[in-house]
């Protein structure tokens, strides 16, 4: 039997693109659209397109699509997407889940439940105006008829797929904003919750692979005698060198293929291999640090221009000057990259913790030279991402190394691996100087800046920050002050530079944060006070305002996300007055507007510079999940306070120092603040993002605190190391 | 030389004695809720029991079980801690959480009502990347009542 088939297209921008298809569709579910499918026992399959990575994506997304639907949570089962560009963007970051889904999303569960009554008014003959769709059935006011989703489905599948759906005012949707329910939490506590690691394919081959320790270095020499004398290894196989632009290119290297991963790690051990150094092999961070600074303390490119600030400068009767540096960070999330191809013919498919899974389908395509359509990328649990998994290199060597052996290869990174062949978030220096009058008040600000960027991973010779990522927290900061100006100074790459939790928000809001602290301590003056004074009254700014030619705004259109400072007094106001601000000495304050939400966080420290309780208020416009929100806050604040206290890489001869968690140290349970309370705004206003904006504040909030409770003022990461000094 | 040991209560015979007990779990006997995260004994995620003491099975060979029971987080039913999780919305990515609810469980066995400081100590070897020590403080003392 052919039954006519449908789908939903949707896309990041939100809109959508209906879509009908043939296929067989002998065997139940019947598919509604994309999302949506209903099985004839009245179960309900939804899909999240979206990959899971501890942001409690698939506790949020298909809650909307079954709140929309009307259909009962207890006869909802999740399925997590495979990579398909039919769903609109699937790559998970930039905290666009659901500020980019939020509407579209709700059109493909509205869609369904159209199709749903169109098919019970036609068996009722009935108009479907007055047909209510809830609790998984269509029911008739009017008759008091009823009929489950189950019953309807098979019929609702042969519905023509309606142009325009309305949705459902938000006040009826009777989840959104409430605290739901984890929906993987049991698979979590169980252990039965799939990693990349844990599928199993029969014959497969685990390859641990020894990558060069520079970027574009390259093997001038193998002796892989040991390695195969041990039990367990089969073969040892050379990966491809990459050519610039790194790209999300493999880095080349010597895999050992065996049969376990204990063997391949053996394996891996036993290697005798001569590099051959590539043209970042005398990269070394100190140096390179020095250099950053020098370039900060130059005249730059002009990003952001109001008034004249070297003039107000040179004629302000008092000034003050401070520099801020953030070195390379890595992600290490608790998994390490993993992934499992398995290459037959010209068919490729994959088992991957990747955070795009559409970009992973097209790069191994490209790579292996066969079709996007005969490639499949199934995405698993993440055991965290933070935008590593963005990047599908370790994807593209399963692949490749699949298709030499001819059988299934899960490539397994180690700890090491994650470190030291990252996409690091940038090295940073920042100098900051601004002019005050005789009564203390800011009149003049100049942000100067180098980092390399991002852009230079996919892009030969770039060496400025883009606007992108001076769009995080410079170019779109507020700033009541006549006199501005932001310039970059050249910072060519070494490494791969990639995007980590909330990206250039991280070293830009804790230079900016923690100036404006320094600023009120150099006038005497409150801090809430100086903040709230350096970014003005209550208002809305525009690209005129803050004296640049284009603001990003994280994608979204400032009309619908305007940059609207009540939002950051209000997040100021409440979280330092849950903190008790005014009747405590150890106490402090930052506040940023990232991903299009607000966020301000106290810190308080004792007199050790030990970081024991935090506030947290956060306005995100509307949201769907209040306890996903309130757990990405604290998460948030916890991996900040890892970067902040102890994030630091450093390179020598073109390799990273670091190889595992004694030296590259994350906070544990010890050290984390005993209570973290977190604040959710009520808001009617358009989704922001979560995942990401609970992280800037954070760093100069826990600098402030130290201040505050010490007389400290650390500048630079990692603070632990010069608290202790 | 095979090694022979318990594994939530069934008998197994491993041939590699000085394979470490997280690869055994894991590629030799399917055993996938026990993790890897470090492989040198410093973030907790493939902690294991041995005879009730929770070990880092990353770092054990084989051999150090060998005639003693092994439990890993599919050995554990309905532990009161499990339901203490889910209660709380405990995890995050939830990678780490079959160590941390492993170490957990070894420290109730030997201290029914644990103190904030006493959890701090049992757990500082279990790293959460998501930062979700507030909860499993949290959950820990939950699951003690």
């Amino acid at each position: 039997m052919i039954s006519r088939r449908v789908f939903l297209v949707g896309s990041a921008a939100g809109a959508l693109i209906l879509r009908v298809g043939l296929a067989h569709a002998d065997a139940p579910p019947s598919r509604l659209d994309l999302w949506v499918a209903i099985h004839p026992d009245g179960s309900i399959d939804i899909t999240c397109h979206r990959s899971e990575m501890g942001q409690g994506i698939r506790s949020s997304l298909p809650v909307l699509i079954a709140d929309e639907l009307g259909a009962s949570l207890d006869h909802v089962r999740v399925i997590q997407g495979d990579g398909d560009p039919r769903y609109g963007s699937q790559d998970t970051d930039g905290s666009t889940s659901i500020r980019n889904f939020f509407d579209a999303i709700r059109q493909a569960g509205a869609t369904a439940r159209e199709m749903l009554i169109a098919a019970a008014a036609k068996q009722w003959h009935v108009p479907a105006a007055r047909l209510v769709a809830k609790d998984s059935a269509v029911s008739d006011p009017a008759t008091k008829k009823s009929a489950t989703f189950g019953q309807l489905a098979h019929a609702a599948a042969t519905m023509p797929v309606p142009a325009h759906v309305p949705l459902r005012p938000l006040r009826d949707l009777p989840h959104l904003g409430k605290d739901l329910a984890l929906l993987d939490a049991d698979a979590f506590v169980t252990g039965t919750a799939q990693y990349a690691a844990d599928v199993r394919l029969p014959d497969v081959r685990v390859a641990v692979i020894a990558r060069p320790p520079d970027v574009f270095g390259a093997v001038a020499s193998l002796d892989d005698s040991r390695a195969k004398a041990i039990r367990g290894v089969e073969q040892v196989v050379q990966l491809p060198a990459p050519s610039p632009p790194a790209a999300s290119q493999p880095l080349g290297g010597v895999a050992v293929i065996a049969t376990n991963t204990w063997a391949a790690m053996k394996g891996r051990a036993a290697l005798a291999i001569e590099w051959r150094g590539g043209p970042n092999k005398d990269y070394d961070s100190a140096a390179y640090e020095a250099q950053l600074l020098a370039a900060v303390h130059a005249p730059g490119e002009v990003a952001r221009s109001v008034g004249d600030a070297d003039r107000a400068l040179a004629s302000a009767p008092r000034k003050l000057e401070a520099e801020y540096v953030v070195p390379h960070l890595a992600h290490a999330p608790m998994e390490p990259m993993a992934a499992l191809a398995n290459v037959t013919g010209d068919r490729c498919e994959i088992w991957a913790c990747t955070q795009d899974p559409q970009d992973a389908l097209e790069t191994v395509a490209k790579v292996l030279g066969i079709p996007n359509q005969n490639v499949t990328v199934h995405v698993t649990f993440l055991g965290g991402g933070f935008g590593r998994k963005s990047n599908p290199d370790f994807i593209v060597e399963a692949a490749l190394l699949s298709k030499s052996i001819g059988k299934p290869v899960r490539v397994q990174w180690t700890r090491d691996d994650e470190l030291r062949h990252a996409y690091y978030h940038t090295h940073s220096a920042q100098a900051l100087a601004a002019g005050l009058d005789a009564g203390g008040n800011v009149i003049a600000w100049r942000h100067r800046i180098a980092y390399p960027s991002i852009s230079a991973t996919f892009k030969d010779g770039v060496d400025h920050p883009s606007s992108g990522e001076l769009g995080q927290g410079v170019l779109d900061l507020p700033l009541a002050i006549p006199n501005v100006r932001v310039e970059t100074g050249a910072a060519p790459a070494h490494v791969r530079i990639g995007w980590m939790r909330s990206v250039c928000n991280v070293q830009q809001a804790f230079a900016v944060q923690s100036f404006i602290a320094e600023l009120a301590h150099e006038t005497k003056r409150d801090p809430r006070d100086m903040l709230l004074a350096v970014l003005g009254p209550p208002r809305v700014v525009d690209e005129k305002d803050q004296g640049v030619d284009k603001l990003g705004n994280y994608g979204a259109p400032l009309a619908k996300h305007p940059i609207d400072v009540a939002r950051l007094h209000r997040v100021i106001a409440r979280a330092s007055d849950a903190a008790g601000w005014g009747k405590r000495g150890n106490l402090g304050l930052a506040a940023h507007r990232s991903f299009l939400s607000y966020i301000a966080v106290v810190a308080s420290a004792d007199a050790r510079g030990r970081i024991d309780e935090a506030w947290i208020t956060v306005d995100a416009g509307i949201i769907v999940n209040a306890d996903r929100v309130r757990a990405q806050m604290e998460g948030a604040f916890v991996f900040a306070m890892s970067s902040a206290m102890h994030g630091e890489l450093t390179w020598q001869h073109g390799a990273p120092t670091q190889t595992n968690f004694h030296d590259y140290r994350l906070v544990r349970m010890p050290e984390a603040p005993r209570r973290i309370h977190v604040d959710i705004v009520p808001s009617d206003l358009p989704p922001g993002g979560v995942g990401e904006p609970g992280v800037p504040p954070v760093a100069p909030a826990i600098a402030n605190a130290i201040f505050a409770a010490t007389g400290r003022r650390l500048r630079r990461f990692p603070f632990a190391r010069f608290l202790t000094a | 030389m095979s090694v022979k040991l318990t594994i939530n209560g069934v008998e197994h015979e491993l041939d590699d004695p000085d394979m470490p007990i997280l690869w055994a779990l894991r590629d030799v006997l399917g055993l996938t809720g026990t993790k890897f995260g470090c492989g040198e004994a410093l973030c907790g995620a493939c902690t294991v029991h041995i005879d009730g003491q929770p070990v880092r099975s990353c770092v054990t060979p084989v051999k150090r079980a060998a005639g003693k029971t092994v439990t890993t987080i599919e050995g554990l039913h309905d532990h009161p801690l499990q339901r203490a999780w889910i209660e709380l919305g405990v995890p995050q990515c939830g990678y780490c959480q079959a160590g941390q609810i492993m170490t957990a469980a070894a420290l109730l066995a030997s201290t029914p009502d644990p103190t904030d400081d006493e959890i701090d100590h049992a757990m500082a070897g279990n790293l959460c990347r998501c930062g979700t020590y507030v909860r499993i403080r949290a959950a820990i003392h939950k699951a003690a009542k």
